[in-house]
């Protein structure tokens, strides 16, 4: 597969892997932001590839993980209004809200589909014209600018019956908390590649000359993990701080302006509840100006919903903030696994408990 | 026009109910035991032990690249036997089919299934039509059941797998799923994926021919691919199998497929596919005569059965990594067979 194959390539992989083993006794941890990292990394084995010092966090990047279960319940009240058909990815229908989840709400009789994107669930919309037709959309930089642009369309050209439940998120701000919290000791960030596709490298800057802490943006094939590994190692042995951009045949400095652009024509920043960390500010999108129409919250009647606490024993917060991996979770592959999940990191196909679980075993 | 389109009365065991059975499936699948229309067919059988397997069908789209729902119910239940070690001999299809379907497709699936059937060998002796009113099952659902003759010698059994044995898979993996899927969500790559739906069973014979007693276990891997399959002929066990994902065969075009809907080959349903653990002496002449024969031509062995980790399966990554290959959790694709 053209494309693919060439940062599949064993010979380089393993060149990169020596490179890395070349720049020495290096202990440090490095976090990979990224939920498609984290699933790449164990899907390609890269674990097992690198030195024993140098250890991989995994971050608060699977949106699926972050959303907190008072807004998956919100979602759960909407499906159980008579008049609302509900529209999510796949996703989102088994985490756990409060009192049950999506999947639970659509046996009871609510009203629940699964889109592959919005265009779908606009689709539906002209299709019910008599329904109110919500999106529960979530994601983070990559996925909101698709969506900005299908309101600006459904602006123009309807339909009236549709409205977007945003609990879409921003990713450095998620950084930043986790660097002022100072609970993960973290020498070096994998910045998401498809993230900085729209945003770019400036809004990780703040990083090394705040923090003094490298950053390099990768792309999600084993080479580019492996590459950026190697970069992030030799900044840190160098003792330097900067944003590198591995992910260059697909990132841009200044990013995708145009995306920018539209994302702050429809959106703007919000505090933003994230599950496991808490309160983030300026982390959330909320609709902005005209475009509040289509927000399902000033639609329909839904009260607000106090945060819940963790089911007790689960330790998703720790993971989230890279403080814990699931392997020290007393939960982890008995009472919660992916058929029977407890806590959110081990619903999302990108959560760190599930790809722990899926391609790194039970820690025999 | 009302003609053209199944009625419940084609389903009340009426006048309809006979034209429909004498019309279409008796001249279709003709065959003495058919023909007596008893309630039972009656046959009989030589001494031994047999092999009983039943399998419904409820594939969306009922036409896909490659086959159709007809093809995949001879088809499915036929390997469900052959991989146990039998000799399909005779099937059972019962139709539940919903008001308003057309006869003319009820009629394509129908030829469909004869012709699978004529590939396989074997004959559908019995069968059942129910018509369910407008929106009671989606179009047509087929259920099959069927028996076969084990052979003996013959001993399929994950309990017979030890260290050493090689793990063979016959062909390229995940072309049912994927074709299925790009189908149904409209999907179109250069070259059409097409489903390897197939009868199985002269391959499993042309192996049991080889090697009869060197030949530990066979399974066809549908639901869960390849992945799953492996997993359960070692979980709970005291080995493992550790597989080569260089050395897994799978189409180009099916490999860009999953990367592109983010979908893992390793867990994406064959229905034409089985895989094989044999003993290390005889796995060279088993890939040999598995690849004379048409399903088995892209045969490969692709690992082998491990001593540790046990109960687990192992992937040794293109890159030089190793993973683990846990069970599918979960459907990943809902309704391909």
């Amino acid at each position: 597969m053209k494309f693919v194959d060439e940062f599949r390539n064993r010979d380089n992989a393993l060149s990169l892997a020596k490179e890395i083993r070349k720049i020495g006794d290096l202990r440090v941890n490095l976090m990979e932001v990224c939920g498609t990292h984290t699933v790449s990394i164990f899907k390609h084995g890269i674990r097992e590839m690198l030195p024993e010092g140098l250890r991989l966090l995994s971050g608060p990047g699977c949106p699926v993980c972050v959303t907190p279960a008072s807004d998956i319940e919100k979602a759960i009240r909407m499906a159980g209004l008579n008049e609302v058909i509900l529209t999510t990815f796949g996703d989102m229908m088994r985490v756990p809200g409060i009192t049950s989840n999506l999947e639970t709400a659509r046996a009871g009789g609510g009203d629940v589909r699964v889109v592959y994107s919005l265009f779908e669930a606009l689709k539906i919309a002209r299709e019910n014209p008599d329904r109110k037709v919500v999106f529960f959309g979530v994601g983070f930089e990559t996925t909101s600018p698709g969506i900005a642009v299908t309101l600006i369309e459904a602006e123009k050209e309807g339909p009236g019956n549709f409205s977007l439940f945003s609990c879409h998120k921003l990713v450095p701000p998620a950084m930043k908390a986790l660097l002022e919290l100072g609970e993960a000791d973290i020498a070096g960030f994998i910045c998401p590649g498809h993230v900085s596709t729209i945003i770019g490298a400036k809004p990780y800057e703040f990083i090394p000359d705040k923090y003094h802490i490298p950053c390099v943006i990768a792309g999600f094939e084993p080479t580019d993990i492996l590459q950026a590994i190697l970069m992030l190692s030799r900044q840190a042995k160098q003792g330097v701080a900067r944003v590198e951009i591995q992910y260059s045949r697909a990132v841009r400095e200044q990013g995708n302006i145009k995306a920018q652009e539209v994302l702050d024509e429809v959106f703007e920043p919000v505090c933003s509840t994230w599950r496991g960390i808490g309160v983030i500010p300026d982390s959330g999108l909320k609709l902005r100006g005209r475009f509040k129409r289509f927000d399902a919250l000033a639609w329909l009647e839904i009260p607000e919903i106090e945060e819940k606490e963790e089911e007790k024993g689960c330790i998703c917060g720790h993971i989230l903030r890279g403080i814990a991996t699931p392997y020290d979770c007393p939960l982890f592959g008995k009472t919660c696994t992916p058929q029977d999940a407890i806590g959110p990191c081990m619903v999302g196909a990108e959560g760190t408990c599930g790809a722990y679980y899926k391609y790194g075993g039970r820690r025999q | 026009m009302s003609q053209d389109k199944i009625l419940l009365a084609h389903g009340s065991g009426g006048k309809l109910t006979h034209s429909l059975i004498r019309d279409l499936f008796l001249q279709r699948f003709k065959n003495p035991i058919l023909e007596s229309l008893g309630d039972s067919a009656v046959f009989g059988i030589d001494k031994g032990r047999m092999a009983f397997t039943t399998d419904s069908y409820v594939v969306d789209p009922i036409f896909f690249p490659g086959g159709d729902i007809g093809r995949l119910a001879i088809c499915g239940t036929v390997n469900d036997l052959a991989v146990s070690g039998a000799k399909p001999l005779y099937l059972c299809a019962s139709f539940i089919i919903e008001e308003g379907f057309s006869q003319a497709e009820l009629r394509d699936i129908v030829r469909s299934m004869k012709e699978a059937a004529d590939e396989a060998d074997v004959q559908v002796v019995s069968g059942d039509t129910k018509v369910v009113s407008k929106g009671s099952c989606d179009r047509i659902f087929i259920t099959t059941s069927g028996i076969g003759l084990l052979p003996d010698g013959v001993e399929i059994s994950p309990l017979r797998i030890k260290p050493g044995d090689q793990v063979i898979i016959s062909g390229t993996i995940g072309d049912h799923g994927i074709a299925i899927l790009s189908k149904r969500e409209g999907l179109t790559f250069q070259t059409e994926i097409t489903s390897d739906v197939a009868p199985l069973n002269h391959l499993v014979s042309s192996m049991l021919s080889e090697a009869k007693d060197a030949v530990h276990v066979l399974r066809d891997p549908t639901r869960g691919g390849l992945g799953t399959t492996l997993n359960e002929f070692v979980n709970n066990s005291d080995v493992g199998i550790r597989i080569y994902e260089e050395r897994i065969p799978i189409r180009e075009e099916v490999r860009g497929g999953c990367e592109l809907l983010g979908i893992d080959p390793l867990y994406v349903a064959n229905e034409g596919k089985l895989v094989a653990v044999v003993a290390k002496d005889a796995a060279e002449r088993i890939l040999a005569s598995m690849k004379k024969t048409i399903y088995g031509r892209d045969a490969r062995i692709i690992g082998e059965v491990v001593h540790k980790p046990r109960g687990i399966v192992t992937l040794a990554t293109q890159i030089g990594g190793t993973r683990i290959v846990d069970m599918l959790s979960g459907e990943q694709l809902p309704r391909i067979c």
